[in-house]
């Protein structure tokens, strides 16, 4: 079979199994559009501004565990393409990205739209590629899928210059099976030796915790970290970007770690004597002040990734390989073994937990006259029976999103943890709802976040993605007026947004259902209602107490014992440290 | 302290700046570079001589080696190694120097490879210090121009870095 170039592209992503790829059409992939326009395996779904493709098919990746695909033209395209990439190269989303560029013979002329996007993406993709031959179109494909979603997965880049997919150039195409990389080969099953090791302190350890991230969820190990924890009956804790990975309904979760983590698990971390670190990365949000990081633990991690061990923190026992192999290992050996954790330790230690967790550093005003944030996402969980995939966009309002909506289970939180971008939320719940169409899919964000891809109330009405957007409105860049409470003297420079646009003209000027909500006991009605609404995109703005802080919170530079909580009306819970 | 990382990588075009992008992202400190193609066309070998704490140059080598382009590396520094430096050094000469200039090339082994009525130009090679030493030794007021290669490197013994 002869093709062109354009069509090789077309034809080895529908070989690739790839349902939708995420774009916006420009002169550098005129080619490639046509090619497309030409058959229906693949389905593309035009967004309004590039940063929108990208973080719908990272939406898309995130809830399918699939790679996400993106078409972008060359220059501008490409470059409002990069935000996003950064976003799933931070959170390791496996996704692919074609760019279009310049034809080759003037490349490096500063042609119109010309931008070096090899060069620019290479600090935030895992590789790229730049095809200069019409031959190499399938097998850098090939390999750019096997890239993005093996290993620590991660977005890959495939740069394609104009006169590579000239329909007049036609070339035998052949779809390569498998490809094999020399100089990657990622690491699949973790050392013996060490595993044992680890097991063996897991076993001896009186006051344990499991500290499990976002590889878990990449990794498809839910299940086994599941069985793991409750065979040890240890108590476990998820970074924001694992939440799911461990059902937080269950007695052993103590919630969310790190500057927004409970009180529970973060003194947990701090008190702990053997930390179980699976799938996470130490990130400076999770850890708080190094040098007083977990001060009385061992630690024991197992990571895909040999560079994310012992990066900023030193382990004790370091395990390199999947997750869930790692953990399948662990359970066996936890099983055969004559040693059983000590029942008097963790007897105390779990009292102890049960002390700090009867703090209630959740807890907030339940009879505020003014609309709490914290109640409309209680109200979402109960009005979606905690099933629904709910996307974020960044600040006050995904801390609470990641707080207060319990995740039972794996992708359904679906959220910028790494680059924190706002701007993320919308498109990618547009993504998702197109993975899982009759999911309810809801886009929790504020009026500051919404306003960064706002254009893509367009797409969700185009392609019928029925999201409910739950803005909640409080006039302000919340997070940054709650640091500038704190950290400056409230010097509220620049983050109250003077002019903000009535949301419901807007989403019905969009085309779709508009709410304006501003009593509390308007809420629960709304959220009801909306969702009823199956086949329509509901933008619900809600009008929230402006004044209202995240709790708990590790300010930066200091350790996990030392969290500013709520000032609650008996005044009991504020700055308490560990006695 | 210093290291000498070896690596083998693909002669692509692109993975120089990878490993040099690397670098100055993550604020690691370059001394000295030196690539160019093996035996084999489609591999090249490159050295980089870096310093830091043992946990810096760990992390290093791990994201190094995270490099897709990277087949494999090793760090000299670690185990008996050979490490060579070329450097060509021009120099004003006089009645007065031109001696000392030639006997101190000698005593260094270098050679004069270019004589003008009024310059030489030296080839030396040698470790990195030893080349260090003979500039030291050289009145600075007759140095034109220094040309070094940067250090490169091989491990002594029956292990080498192929693929």
């Amino acid at each position: 079979m002869e093709l062109s170039g354009a069509e090789i592209l077309i034809k080895s992503l529908e070989d690739e199994g790839v349902e939708y790829i995420f774009g916006y059409p420009g002169g550098a992939v005129l080619h490639i559009y046509d090619a497309l326009f030409q058959q229906d395996a693949v389905k593309h779904i035009l967004v309004r501004h590039e940063q929108g493709a990208t973080h719908a098919a990272d939406g898309y990746a995130r809830a399918t565990g699939l790679p996400g695909v993106v078409l972008v033209t060359s220059g501008p395209g490409a470059t409002n393409a990069v935000t996003g990439i950064a976003t799933a190269y931070m959170d390791s989303i496996p996704m692919v990205v074609i760019s279009g560029q310049v034809p080759s013979a003037v490349i490096g002329s500063d042609a119109f739209q010309e931008v070096d996007m090899v060069g620019i993406s290479r600090p935030c993709v895992k590789h790229n590629f730049l095809v200069k031959d019409v031959n190499l179109i399938a097998e850098t494909i090939k390999k750019a899928f096997y890239v993005a979603s093996t290993g620590r997965p991660g977005p890959v880049v495939v740069d394609i210059p104009k006169d590579i997919t000239d329909p007049r150039i036609k070339v035998p195409y052949k779809y390569p099976k498998k490809v094999h990389i020399r100089s990657y080969n990622p690491a699949v099953s973790g050392h013996k030796g060490q595993i044992k090791k680890a097991v063996d302190l897991m076993l001896s350890a009186e006051r344990p915790i499991i500290y499990s991230g976002g590889g878990v969820v990449l990794g498809e190990a839910s299940k086994e970290l599941t069985e793991f924890s409750q065979l040890l009956g240890y108590p476990v804790t998820n970074t924001l970007m694992g939440l799911g990975a461990y059902p937080a309904t269950d007695k052993l979760f103590v919630g969310m770690l790190g500057m927004h983590g409970t009180y529970e698990a973060n003194m947990s971390m701090h008190e702990s004597d053997l930390i179980i670190a699976v799938g996470a990365r130490f990130d400076d949000r999770v850890t708080g002040k190094l040098d007083q990081f977990c001060p009385y633990a061992k630690i024991i991690h197992i990571d895909i990734d040999p560079a994310s061990i012992s990066k900023t923190v030193k382990v004790d026992v370091p395990i390199v390989g999947e997750v869930k192999p790692v953990l399948e290992q662990m359970i066996e050996l936890i099983k055969d073994s004559k040693k059983t954790p000590s029942k008097k330790a963790l007897e105390t230690w779990w009292k102890q937990i049960k002390d700090w967790q009867s703090i209630d550093c959740l807890s907030y005003d339940r009879e505020s006259p003014q609309i709490k944030p914290q109640f409309v996402i209680e109200q979402l969980y109960e009005v979606t029976n905690g099933e629904a995939f709910v996307t974020s966009d960044v600040g006050q309002h995904q801390m609470w999103a990641a707080q207060y909506y319990r995740f039972d289970k794996p992708r359904r939180w679906i959220n910028s943890g790494g680059l924190g971008t706002m701007g993320f939320g919308l498109p990618a719940a547009i993504g998702v709802k197109l993975a899982h169409p009759k999911a309810d899919v809801a886009c929790v964000t504020g009026e500051a976040s919404i306003q960064m891809c706002i254009q893509e109330l367009s797409t969700a009405l185009q392609y019928k993605t029925p999201i409910k957007i739950v803005n909640l409105n409080n006039r302000y860049m919340g997070m940054v007026r709650q640091w500038q409470e704190f950290s400056y003297e409230s010097r509220y420079s620049h983050s109250y947004l003077d002019t903000i646009p009535d949301f419901v003209k807007l989403a019905e000027a969009y085309g779709h259902v508009g709410m304006r909500i501003d009593k509390p006991e308007e809420v629960r009605p709304a959220l009801e209602k909306a969702f009823a609404m199956k086949d329509r995109t509901v933008f619900l703005d809600i009008i929230t107490d402006q004044t209202e802080n995240v709790y708990p919170m590790i300010e930066s530079g200091k350790a996990h014992h030392d969290m500013k909580l709520r000032v609650t009306a008996t005044g009991t819970t504020t700055d308490r440290e560990l006695a | 302290m210093r290291h000498i990382i070896s690596i083998l990588m693909e002669n692509e075009s692109g993975a120089l700046s990878r490993v040099a992008g690397l670098f100055s992202a993550r604020g690691y400190n370059i001394e000295s570079l030196t690539v160019a193609p093996t035996e084999d066309p489609s591999l090249s070998r490159m050295t980089l001589v870096t310093r830091g704490s043992d946990q810096i140059i760990e992390q290093i080598t791990k994201q190094l080696n995270k490099l897709i382009d990277v087949v494999k590396l090793i760090d000299l520094a670690e185990s008996a190694h050979i490490e060579r430096e070329l450097m060509l050094v021009k120099v004003k000469t006089t009645e007065a120097n031109r001696e000392e200039i030639r006997s101190m090339t000698d005593i260094f082994r270098g050679r004069i490879l270019d004589i003008t009525p009024v310059t030489y130009v030296i080839e030396m090679t040698g470790p990195s210090e030893k080349l260090d030493a003979f500039i030291a030794a050289v009145d600075p007021e007759s140095i034109i121009e220094v040309v070094r290669s940067g250090a490169t490197g091989i491990s002594r013994g029956e292990k080498g870095l192929h693929l």
